[in-house]
């Protein structure tokens, strides 16, 4: 019985190792698929392409641009976790929820409406605002989560010594979040250099928009700009694993509930940290929109989906995404949390180069692979859900790694070890505490798949118009009121993930009780 | 060369939805005299790069008529025109219709287009078809100067496209070099001066639209002049008839200018359609471009929200625009306009594209 048992589990170990590698062979595809269409690309387009007058304007606007934005978001994305971890917030649940809403806004609808309003807004600028408020979010959940995970006697201690707020906060609070925003740093820069949509509204030229455009009349051309970002995206991860290195593997498994601050009529430009983000981000959009839709100006542009259509489109192709990326991120998580081995860990890190890789660039080499090999697929339904697991895969293998980590394998051992089988245990004692980490990660990807514009323009099938399409093509006429309606549709489909997806966080380790002063 | 075989047509849509049920209740009485060739129940595939305003009207009127289905796959004429090449004899299109006429020389420089049929050009002007029959004229547009006059007099404006990069104007216009509507323009300037002087000006003009040298398109520049934005823009007259239409009459502050007479700015571009040569339902496919050019189609022309000019005799355009031969274009016929390639090439030079 035992040495059954022993079977099973060695055969289900080496399954989950078997599925990760190939879930990780198709991650890192398209970086391959990139290289390939580079190199039959040849060295004269590349040359072309990339040594000319434009290129360094582009990258000048790139850097400026993803350099500011990481900046700001990274501030403003620890100024609000302090904010609702530190102080004794009025409505702290409100704000918990709406500080995450932006990340259920997509950039290009927040980009649009801004123009409407204010027509000759600076396209640097504008851009720079427009990507702070939407990618904040990606440094404020870390961060606060790290807050709430961390040992706040620390601080009290070192006040109590004499520290002031500025220096406890370099000398202790930083340290413990150091790995959480610099993570969070990292995804906002990739999300920056990925858009296309908000910066082609605010007339802001990036890699991305330039990438679009070429692709448009020459793919050779897209393939040789997609080098640039490429690079960008890998020296990104690369910095980050070298911060992460240099840090200790410190860890506090509970908080010790200590007061926070009490809130004080001083602190009130302090609530701005909150009000502006949701004021710009979310409010105003909104109003925008809806504004628009009740103008009921007249299109001559003729829809090519109703509302309903597009709607069943975009949730269809989101949700599919979302299942497919979070069931491929289930056994990499897995790996994760027994024992740890080369295989292991290499497949674990294939998972995260995908972050690199802009989603504009993952659905040209899926446009690639299937022009060249597999020509039935092209322009399918499936293909748009994998460009979109893969586009995401990174986010949800975060949401379930991080419950993979409250679901030790110990927990499993002593399920087994009391005689059940390892199925059962499975089913009963792991698949619970995954649960959470699943729903998060099905809602992450979720969200951010319909709120996606740039691959899905690539990659949707002839005759399908999702809503993010369906809007783009409107609001490319010119017609504001036919297109809200749409975009308000998206950040409807958004909002209830987004909002579950900030209680998620907010509830995280023991995060719910509070004293209160 | 190129390493997609086809790309993806971005937005593409098939627009068949409503043209299919159209034709489905057309189907049973359509006309039954024809039974192999373009037979009732056949369907062909439109690349369309026209407006869908005007060719979602033109379809259904098609299909109404004869049954035939059109599946139809919407995008950039560039674009369509790179997915044809790339495509080959692969292709599913049967018919290309596109804005501008000069995507379709392209083609029929590359012999990717069959001759239509004699009948179907006899019915518009020959000068506004291809001289070796590959292609026919469907319709004509202008290029005109939208201007907002709370912000540039008339008298002020440019009177030939070569002032527009005159220092006086900087920051006073705002330019859409991805709008393919704007290359016939860009080609006319280099056939009256040269490449050279082609590129100078390309460079004033970016100069002077300083941020707003990349616009997205035509339908921007209008909702901006009209808006405030910018003062001025150049642009297609149809682009003023059509925001009006979405605004109303009280919303609409932009007023229309035009060059010189004879200018090189002043170009009447041809909008045509031809048919693969690739294309497994010639017959349908030649049916198709008979309708477009017959009265039937060309009246589809003048209703509706497509505002170009139909080019047979004696169908009057939308009673909104004035009479085309009103307008003192230039003596440019199609074929000195260049091929897509040639505006690319320069926009691509001068660092806007």
């Amino acid at each position: 019985m035992s040495g059954l048992r022993g079977l099973g589990d060695l055969a289900r170990g080496r399954l989950v190792v078997a599925v990760s590698a190939v879930v990780a062979v198709v991650m890192l595809l398209p970086l391959v698929l990139v290289v390939l269409d580079v190199h039959s690309a040849g060295w004269a387009e590349i040359h072309r392409v990339l040594f000319r007058q434009r290129s360094a304007m582009l990258l000048t606007n790139t850097t400026e641009l993803a350099a500011s934005v990481v900046v700001l978001a990274t501030m403003l994305g620890v100024a609000a976790a302090m904010l609702t971890e530190r102080m004794t917030l009025p409505w702290r649940p409100l704000w918990t929820v709406l500080l995450v809403l932006p990340i259920a806004m997509p950039d290009f609808v927040v980009g649009y409406t801004w123009h409407t309003l204010w027509p000759t807004l600076d396209p640097l600028g504008a851009s720079v605002a427009v990507m702070t408020l939407g990618s904040y979010p990606l440094v404020y959940l870390p961060v606060s989560a790290a807050l709430r995970r961390s040992d706040i006697t620390l601080e009290d201690t070192a006040r109590s010594l004499g520290a002031g707020t500025v220096r406890t906060f370099a000398r202790i609070t930083l340290p413990q979040i150091r790995i959480a925003a610099a993570g969070g740093a990292v995804l906002v820069f990739l999300t920056v250099i990925s858009e296309y949509g908000a910066f082609e509204v605010l007339r802001f030229n990036t890699f991305t928009t330039e990438i679009f455009s070429e692709f448009q009349f020459e793919p050779d051309a897209a393939g040789a700009l997609s080098i640039p970002l490429v690079l960008m995206g890998l020296s990104a991860l690369l910095l980050e694993s070298l911060l992460i290195r240099r840090q200790s593997s410190f860890r506090q498994p509970r908080r010790t509930q200590s007061r926070t601050a009490a809130w004080r009529l001083r602190q009130l430009p302090a609530l701005l940290v909150v009000l502006v983000p949701t004021g710009f981000g979310i409010a105003l959009p909104i109003a925008t929109l809806v504004y628009w839709m009740r103008q009921g100006q007249h299109a001559t542009l003729p829809a090519v989906a109703t509302l309903g259509q597009a709607t069943w489109e975009s949730v269809k192709f989101s949700a599919g995404g979302a299942v497919v990326a979070v069931l491929a991120a289930l056994p990499v998580a897995m790996l994760t949390f027994r024992r740890h081995s080369t295989t292991r860990t290499l497949i674990d890190r294939a998972g995260f180069v995908t972050q690199a890789l802009p989603g504009i660039v993952v659905a040209l080499s899926l446009v690639y692979l299937t022009t060249r090999y597999v020509f039935s697929w092209y322009q399918t339904g499936p293909l748009l859900v994998l460009g979109y697991a893969i586009i995401h895969f990174p986010l949800a293998q975060v949401c379930v790694k991080s419950a993979a980590a409250t679901a030790s394998a110990r927990l499993y051992d002593v399920g087994v070890s009391l005689g059940r089988t390892p199925l059962t245990v499975f089913v009963r004692v792991t698949l619970p505490l995954l649960a959470p980490g699943l729903a998060a990660g099905l809602c992450l990807v979720f969200l951010t798949a319909i709120t996606e514009l740039t691959a899905t323009l690539v990659l949707a099938p002839i005759g399908v118009s999702t809503l993010a399409t369906q809007f783009w093509a409107f609001q490319g006429n010119v017609a504001y009121a036919a297109a809200a309606p749409y975009a308000l549709m998206i950040v409807a489909l958004a909002v209830v993930p987004g909002a579950l997806l900030g209680l998620w966080f907010a509830r995280e380790p023991g995060g719910t009780q509070r004293v209160t002063a | 060369m190129n390493d997609f075989l086809s790309r993806p047509s971005r937005r593409s849509v098939l627009t068949a939805a409503g043209a299919a049920l159209v034709a489905g209740t057309a189907a049973a009485c359509g006309s039954g005299s024809s039974s192999s060739h373009g037979s009732a129940s056949e369907t062909i595939t439109l690349y369309n790069a026209q407006h869908p305003q005007t060719t979602d009207a033109m379809i259904s009127a098609f299909t109404a008529q004869t049954g035939i289905k059109v599946r139809v796959v919407n995008d950039d004429e560039d674009v369509l025109t790179a997915q044809l090449e790339q495509e080959g004899s692969n292709s599913p299109a049967d018919v290309f219709y596109t804005e501008n006429s000069n995507w379709l020389q392209q083609l029929a420089d590359r012999k990717m287009l069959a001759t239509v049929d004699a009948a179907t050009r006899a019915g518009i002007p020959k000068a506004d078809s291809a001289i070796d029959g590959s292609w026919v004229g469907i319709s004509a547009r202008i290029s005109a100067l939208i201007y907002n006059p709370a912000k540039i007099g008339a008298a002020d404006l440019p009177t030939t496209i070569a002032a527009m990069a005159d220092r006086t104007y900087k920051g006073r216009l705002e330019i859409a070099p991805s709008e393919t509507d704007f290359w016939p323009l860009v080609c006319s300037v280099a056939r009256a001066t040269g490449n050279a002087a082609t590129l100078t000006w390309l460079n004033g003009l970016k100069t002077n639209a300083g941020a707003g040298d990349n616009v997205p398109d035509n339908e921007t520049l209008s909702s901006d002049v009209n808006q405030g934005t910018t003062d001025f823009a150049v642009i297609n007259h149809y682009y003023f008839y059509r925001l009006r239409a979405e605004l109303g009459q009280n919303a609409m502050n932009a007023k229309l200018a035009y060059f010189a007479p004879g200018d090189p700015g002043f170009v009447r571009a041809i909008s045509g359609a031809a048919i693969l040569k690739s294309s497994k339902h010639q017959a349908a496919a030649q049916k198709f471009l008979a309708f477009m050019t017959a009265e039937a189609g060309q009246t589809v022309l003048a209703h509706g929200q497509s505002y170009e000019y139909p080019l047979r005799a004696g169908v009057s355009a939308n009673v909104q625009l004035p009479p085309l031969s009103s307008y003192k274009t230039n003596s440019f016929d199609p074929a000195d306009l260049g091929t897509g390639e040639t505006a690319k090439t320069l926009l691509q030079q001068s660092g806007l594209m």
